[in-house]
């Protein structure tokens, strides 16, 4: 966050539970404006409920947070005219045409299609088409615009998306994170959460969160380049045996399954990508491949897990 | 004046109440349901699923052969409940005729029946029915009594001699003992309550599980209009399906409003308001709309059916089922309705059943509204 920014939005140690489960474990971090932060984590590492305090639709047990300097518990109403929220599933009326959806919801918020049209000109064209056909009938990628129109109508100036991006195809997913850049310019502070690791290089800072607990806010850039390890990237048939082999291996401290390889953090003054190569040929492994690679997001979020 | 009409606008918000009735109208396989219901259990309690005996085979055993004999024999077979279809040559026939499965009654007069009525005053007839389906039989020596005692009453009123009329038989307001009667106040109870509360449950909750409930919760629209555009479709839904039973039970079933129907219809749209704010309370108590249907059935469809007093009477429930079944709304319709349609009652008669449901509805309201509120 550059400094000559305030916090648009501020949370303190905000902690929640559900009974036993602690939802939210006393998260802090503070967003500027214009920016576009990211809540990285899997499911049930607090993500939602981050989101539900910073709405107003939940109560903190402890901690407090402000929202473009609001309070979300004493200054709740004045909050809501300034936010945009998607929430989870992309919160549409399955049975209204895309046009009655954005109409609906810009009229319980007391605005026309008209005087904000501009805001979503770019998204809506695109829907324009499908304009009389049911939300129901779009395609993940469509309803996952039309939502976001609907979300922007009323010109929020803080957008809280929850998970905007799941169960969208790739093509569509790149789409709605261009988008999402083009709101930045215009001074929209944008919080997204998303399970992707691969999307936390779109956002501007990231909180990695886990078990309702946040590991680390940083830059994505930051946070790869604070990789503490060397790694690479090791490729052997048969695969599944390859990785029971790595884990024996005293030059490697930690491996894990990667997509179509494996992942393992190395003692790399002891080692080199060739001579493990050589050794794992000798293990009887065919087609070895082992080269030195940058980390990825998820190689981070890993390392920090494992900690 | 101003303040009061802006507060006015944001308790009725008109394109949430639109929304709604998209809602509705969109769905058309629901609406249909929603709207045939009514007529096809109005035409199922009235005709198909009745205590009523219609057109029950008769035997007669008729050994004095004269003009009193003749005339009740008449009588009963003009009767609609009965069609006189076989006359035995003897008394013992009436065992034959049973086991065969020919006839439900055999009617069998004593020997010289006409002339003991004029000499003595008295005379027996003997009515044996198959009991194996003791509720038919019980129906059927009914009628068949009342029959008898119509005669009687008439001889009695046709000549000046005494004649020593036994039991009367005395059906007060459904002298015909006829089914209509006693299900039209039932199924109006039941059809209302589960269109208001099953379907304003099941619209709010599936908001919730759509996420929509979400949005509508962070934009400044009131819980209070929230809840307004629930009701109101709901409401007029109710009100054409109140109008479609009224009308099936007069000029199908018979059954006339003989009391005030301004009283009928006041007493209906506070059950209605009742239903919805059940509906309303189930669907902050529940998170998906299988649970929604699931709690509105085993909540108010059971206890309408089985405790309202609309199949079995509450009077013979033990205490704890009595004291249960003054809980359900419907029980005190069901007793309104019956004052005010069947005995033709005025309004104050049922003005207990009215203070009771105006209770439950501001009670049921405000359990929701708060409800509501508190979650968010």
């Amino acid at each position: 966050m550059s400094t000559e920014n305030i916090a648009t939005i501020s949370c303190r140690q905000l902690s929640k539970r559900y009974g036993k489960v602690e939802a939210l474990r006393n998260a802090s971090f503070e967003v500027g404006r214009g920016e576009i932060f990211g809540c990285i984590g899997p499911d049930g590492s607090g993500k939602s409920t981050l989101f539900r305090i910073l709405t107003t639709l939940l109560r903190a047990d402890s901690g407090g947070a402000t929202v473009e300097g609001l309070d979300v518990v004493k200054d709740y109403h004045a909050i809501r005219n300034r936010l945009g929220y998607m929430p989870g599933r992309f919160s549409l009326y399955q049975d209204l045409s895309v046009e009655e959806n954005l109409n609906f919801f810009a009229s319980i918020f007391n605005v026309t299609i008209r005087e904000n049209y501009p805001l979503i000109r770019d998204i809506y064209r695109q829907l324009e088409p499908f304009k009389s056909r049911r939300a129901g009938k779009l395609s993940g990628g469509m309803k996952q615009k039309l939502a976001l129109c609907c979300a922007l109508i009323h010109k929020p100036s803080v957008l809280l998306l929850d998970e905007p991006t799941t169960g969208v195809d790739p093509i569509s997913r790149k789409e709605f994170w261009d988008i999402l850049a083009q709101l930045r310019r215009q001074d929209i502070t944008i919080v997204v959460s998303t399970p992707y690791m691969d999307e936390a290089l779109r956002c501007d800072r990231i909180a990695l969160m886990r078990e309702g607990a946040v590991l680390k806010i940083e830059t994505p850039e930051r946070i790869i380049s604070q990789f503490p390890q060397t790694l690479w990237s090791v490729q052997g048939d048969p695969m599944y045996k390859l990785l029971t082999d790595l884990r024996r291996h005293e030059d490697i401290i930690s491996s894990y399954a990667f997509g179509d390889a494996h992942h393992a953090t190395v003692r790399s003054e002891r080692i080199t990508p060739l001579q493990l190569e050589e050794n794992l040929k000798m293990l009887g492994y065919l087609n070895v491949e082992v080269k030195k690679i940058q980390p990825t997001i998820e190689d981070c979020y890993i390392a920090m897990i494992n900690d | 004046m101003a303040t009061k009409n802006n507060r006015r606008l944001s308790i009725i918000n008109y394109q949430l109440i639109v929304k709604e009735f998209r809602h509705i109208f969109r769905d058309t396989r629901s609406m249909l349901i929603l709207l045939a219901m009514p007529v096809v259990q109005i035409i199922l309690f009235g005709f198909a699923i009745t205590n009523e005996v219609k057109n029950a085979q008769v035997a007669v055993f008729d050994p004095s052969k004269d003009a009193a004999t003749t005339r009740l024999t008449e009588r009963i077979h003009a009767s609609r409940h009965f069609d006189v279809v076989w006359h035995l040559s003897s008394a013992a026939e009436a065992g034959e005729v049973f086991k065969e499965g020919r006839v439900n009654l055999v009617v069998v007069f004593s020997e010289n029946f006409g002339e003991n009525i004029w000499r003595t005053g008295e005379a027996t007839v003997q009515l044996i029915a198959d009991a194996t389906d003791p509720n038919q039989a019980v129906t059927l020596t009914g009628y068949a009594s009342s029959i008898i005692a119509d005669y009687r009453q008439e001889l009695l009123a046709e000549r000046s001699i005494p004649i020593r009329v036994k039991a009367q038989v005395n059906m007060l307001y459904n002298p015909q003992l006829q089914g209509a009667y006693n299900f039209v106040p039932g199924v109006m109870g039941m059809i209302l309550i589960l269109i208001c509360a099953m379907m304003t449950a099941i619209s709010v909750v599936r908001e919730k599980e759509t996420g929509t409930m979400d949005v509508l919760l962070v934009s400044p629209v009131k819980p209070l209009a929230l809840i307004f555009s629930k009701l109101v479709p709901y409401f007029a839904l109710s009100v054409v399906n109140l109008i479609t039973i009224l009308l099936l039970s007069v000029y199908v079933l018979n059954v006339p409003v003989s009391g005030s129907l301004l009283g009928l219809t006041a007493l209906s749209l506070l059950y209605i308001f009742v239903s919805l704010a059940l509906g309303m309370l189930i669907s902050t108590l529940v998170a998906t709309q299988v649970a929604a249907m699931l709690a509105s059935s085993m909540a108010l469809m059971l206890p309408v059916m089985l405790l309202s007093g609309m199949m079995f009477p509450t009077e013979n429930m033990p205490a704890i089922l009595q004291w249960l079944s003054s809980i359900v709304p419907a029980r005190w319709y069901i007793a309104g309705v019956k004052k005010l349609m069947i005995e033709g009652l005025p309004i104050a008669s049922s003005l207990k059943e009215i203070a009771i449901l105006s209770l439950m509805a501001v009670a049921l309201m405000t359990a929701s509204f708060r409800k509501l509120k508190n979650e968010h």
